[in-house]
C-alpha cells in the first residue's frame, strides 16, 4: 500500500468502520420498510445481538462465528415474538410495539447483572476490523438485491404499495410482514454482535431511542425505493461530522443543525431520497426489457400525439 | 344456459355496519362460463357483496360457496388461492410501480419465482424471470395498454387503470373474476373494448360476476342478471325478465315517478 492509504486509514479506520456498522443497521431497518412497515425496535435487536454476542464471548469463552450467529439468531427470535401478534393489525401499531420494546431492552440492560448494567459489558475482545464488517454489508447487500424479483421481494413490495391488493390477489400479508421484520432484525442483531467486538465496551445508551431514529433518519434521506439508498445515507451523515471538521467546523449543536437541514432539505426536495437523484424508480429490471417497454411507451405517446 | 354447473352459491348473506344494514340476505348463485351482471341503486350492498365474496369483509350470517367450498370465512389471500380474483371500485393499483410491474406483482399465485437460485444467480432464474415478464406482457396487450409498459400506474388515465386493474387480476389466471365497475368513466369505445375482451375470457372457460351502472352495458354483456336493493336479492334473470321486472323498475325510477 502507498504511504497515503496507510496514513489515510491510520486517521480514519475507525470512522470507515463505523459507516459499514451504520450502513448495516441502515440496512435492517430498510427490509422493514420495503413491506412498507416501520420498525422503531432496530436499535434494541441490534443491542440484544451485541449483548447476546458479548457475553458469549466474554462469560463462556464461545468462538467469533458462534457468538455473532447467536446473537443474529436470538434477535431473530425476539423478532418473532413481538412481530406475530402486532402484525396481523395494521398501521401504527408496529411502530408502537417496538418503540415500547426498545425501552424494555435498554431498561433490562441496566438493571440486569449479565450485561453489567448501566456501565456496560466492558472489555469484549477486540475481533472484529474491517474485513468483516464490509464482509458484511457487501454480503447483506447482495442478499437483499437478490431478494428483489423473487416471490418474496414482490410480496413485500406489493404489500408497500397497497396491503388490500396485495392480499387479494393472493399474499399472505400476515407471513410477509412478519418475514421482513424479521430479517430486518436479523440484520440487525448481526451487526450488533460484530459491533460488539469492535468497539470492547458496550453500554445500553447506544441502543436506545435515539440510535433507533437515526437509523430513520438514514433510511429518509438516503431513500428507501432501493437496497443502496439507506447505505448512502449511513454513509453520508456518518462520515458528515468529519467532512464539516475539515471545513473548521466543530462538532456540537451545529453538527445537528446541519443534520436537520438536510433531512428536511431531502424531505421537501427530494421525497424518494437522494437514490432519486441517479435512478429512475417504477421502472422494471431488466435494462433489455425497460428499453423495450421505454420505446413502446414512447411509440405510444408519438401515435396519441 | 341450463346445463351449466353453479361455481359460485351465495346463500342468505346479511351483513351490518354498525345500525346499517349492507346485506340482507342476499342470495343467487353463479353459473361456470357466465358473465352475471350485478345490479342495483346506490347503496344497494354490491361492493359490500363483492368484499364478503373475495374475504375483506366477514358476512354476520349466511354463506357462499365457491366450487362448493365455502368461502366466506376465509382471508383474502385464501379465497384468491382458490381461484377468485377481483377489482376494486376505487382502484387500487400499486401506483409508484411500472404497468408491467403491477402485472408480474399479481402473478404471486402461479409464478414460482424461488429466492435460492436467485440467489445462486443460476440461469433458471432468469429464464423463469423472462417468462414471466413474457406473460405478464401479454396480458397488458390483451386489455389493451402494451404501449403503456414502461410508464408508473399513477400517471395512467382513469380508463387505463381500470385496464390495467384487469390486467393485475388476470395475472394469476383465475376461474372466477370479480369486476367492481370496470368501465366506470370510459368512453364508448373503451366500453366495446372492454365488453370484447370479457366475451373472450368467458370464451376461454373464466366466469365474471360483474358490478356496473351502465344499464346498456350489462344488458348487452351479461346472459343473467341479479338486481340487489336495501341487501337483499330482487330478482335473478335474463335481462329481458329483469327489465321488466315491476320492482326493478321502482327501484330505478323510484316509486312515486308515476305522481311526478
Amino acid at each position: 500500500m502507498t504511504p497515503f492509504v496507510i496514513k489515510f486509514i491510520a486517521i480514519y479506520g475507525s470512522l470507515i468502520n463505523f459507516i459499514g456498522i451504520n450502513a448495516l443497521l441502515a440496512l435492517s431497518l430498510y427490509v422493514t420498510f420495503w413491506a412498507g412497515q416501520l420498525s422503531l425496535g432496530n436499535a434494541a435487536f441490534a443491542g440484544i445481538g451485541a449483548y447476546t454476542a458479548g457475553v458469549l464471548t466474554m462469560s463462556f469463552g464461545a468462538p467469533y462465528v458462534a457468538s455473532i450467529s447467536a446473537g443474529a439468531v436470538l434477535a431473530g427470535i425476539a423478532a418473532l415474538v413481538i412481530g406475530l401478534p402486532v402484525l396481523r393489525l395494521r398501521g401504527v401499531f408496529l411502530a408502537m410495539a417496538t418503540l415500547a420494546f426498545g425501552e424494555v431492552v435498554r431498561i433490562a440492560a441496566v438493571n440486569l447483572q449479565i450485561t453489567g448494567g448501566a456501565q456496560g459489558l466492558v472489555g469484549i475482545p477486540n475481533v472484529t476490523n474491517g474485513w468483516i464488517i464490509y464482509g458484511a454489508l457487501v454480503a447483506v447487500g447482495y442478499f437483499l438485491a437478490r431478494l428483489r424479483g423473487s416471490r418474496i421481494g414482490w410480496s413485500f413490495e406489493s404489500i408497500r404499495e397497497d396491503e388490500t391488493a396485495a392480499a387479494a390477489m393472493g399474499i399472505n400479508t400476515t407471513y410477509y410482514k412478519t418475514l421482513a421484520f424479521v430479517i430486518g432484525a436479523v440484520i440487525a442483531g448481526l451487526t450488533g454482535a460484530i459491533y460488539a467486538h469492535l468497539n470492547f465496551i458496550i453500554t445500553p445508551g447506544e441502543f436506545g431511542f435515539s440510535a433507533a431514529v437515526q437509523l430513520l433518519i438514514y433510511n429518509i434521506v438516503g431513500g428507501t425505493r432501493i437496497w443502496y439508498g439507506p447505505i448512502l445515507g449511513a454513509v453520508l451523515l456518518t462520515a458528515l461530522p468529519e467532512v464539516l471538521r475539515g471545513v473548521g467546523v466543530t462538532a456540537g449543536p451545529i453538527r445537528m443543525f446541519v443534520n436537520g437541514v438536510i433531512l428536511l432539505l431531502v424531505i421537501l426536495y427530494l421525497p424518494n431520497g437522494l437514490v432519486s437523484l441517479f435512478r429512475r424508480f417504477g421502472a422494471s429490471k431488466g435494462a433489455k426489457s425497460e428499453e423495450r417497454a421505454e420505446s413502446a411507451a414512447d411509440g405510444g405517446a408519438s401515435r396519441a400525439a | 344456459m341450463e346445463g351449466r354447473a353453479v361455481l359460485l352459491d351465495i346463500d342468505g348473506i346479511t351483513r351490518s355496519f354498525g345500525g346499517v344494514t349492507a346485506l340482507a340476505g342476499a342470495a343467487f348463485s353463479v353459473k361456470s362460463g357466465t358473465i352475471h351482471g350485478l345490479i342495483g341503486p346506490n347503496g344497494a350492498g354490491k361492493t359490500t357483496l363483492i368484499n364478503v365474496l373475495s374475504g375483506i369483509t366477514k358476512p354476520d350470517s349466511g354463506s357462499a360457496l365457491f366450487d362448493r367450498k365455502p368461502i366466506h370465512m376465509l382471508p383474502p389471500h385464501r379465497v384468491a388461492a382458490l381461484g377468485v380474483a377481483r377489482t376494486f371500485q376505487n382502484i387500487r393499483l400499486f401506483a409508484t410501480m411500472s404497468c408491467l410491474d403491477n402485472v408480474i406483482a399479481g402473478q404471486h399465485l402461479v409464478a414460482g419465482r424461488p429466492f435460492l437460485p436467485r440467489l445462486l444467480g443460476l440461469s433458471s432464474a432468469r429464464h423463469e424471470e423472462l417468462k414471466w415478464r413474457e406473460q405478464a406482457m401479454g396480458r397488458l396487450e390483451r386489455v389493451g395498454i402494451a404501449h403503456r409498459a414502461g410508464v408508473s400506474a399513477g400517471s395512467l388515465s382513469y380508463g387505463e387503470r381500470r385496464r390495467l386493474e384487469i390486467a393485475r387480476a388476470l395475472a394469476s389466471n383465475p376461474r372466477l373474476l370479480l369486476l367492481d365497475e370496470p368501465v366506470a368513466g370510459m368512453h364508448q369505445k373503451g366500453l366495446e373494448e372492454v365488453g370484447g375482451l370479457l366475451r373472450s375470457l368467458v370464451q376461454e372457460g373464466m366466469t365474471i360476476l360483474l358490478i356496473e351502472h351502465n344499464m346498456s352495458f350489462v344488458m348487452r354483456l351479461c346472459s343473467i342478471i341479479t338486481v340487489l336493493n336495501f341487501g337483499r336479492t330482487i330478482i335473478t334473470g335474463t335481462p329481458e325478465e329483469v327489465a321488466r321486472h315491476p320492482q326493478v323498475v321502482e327501484a330505478y325510477l323510484g316509486a312515486n315517478c308515476d305522481h311526478a
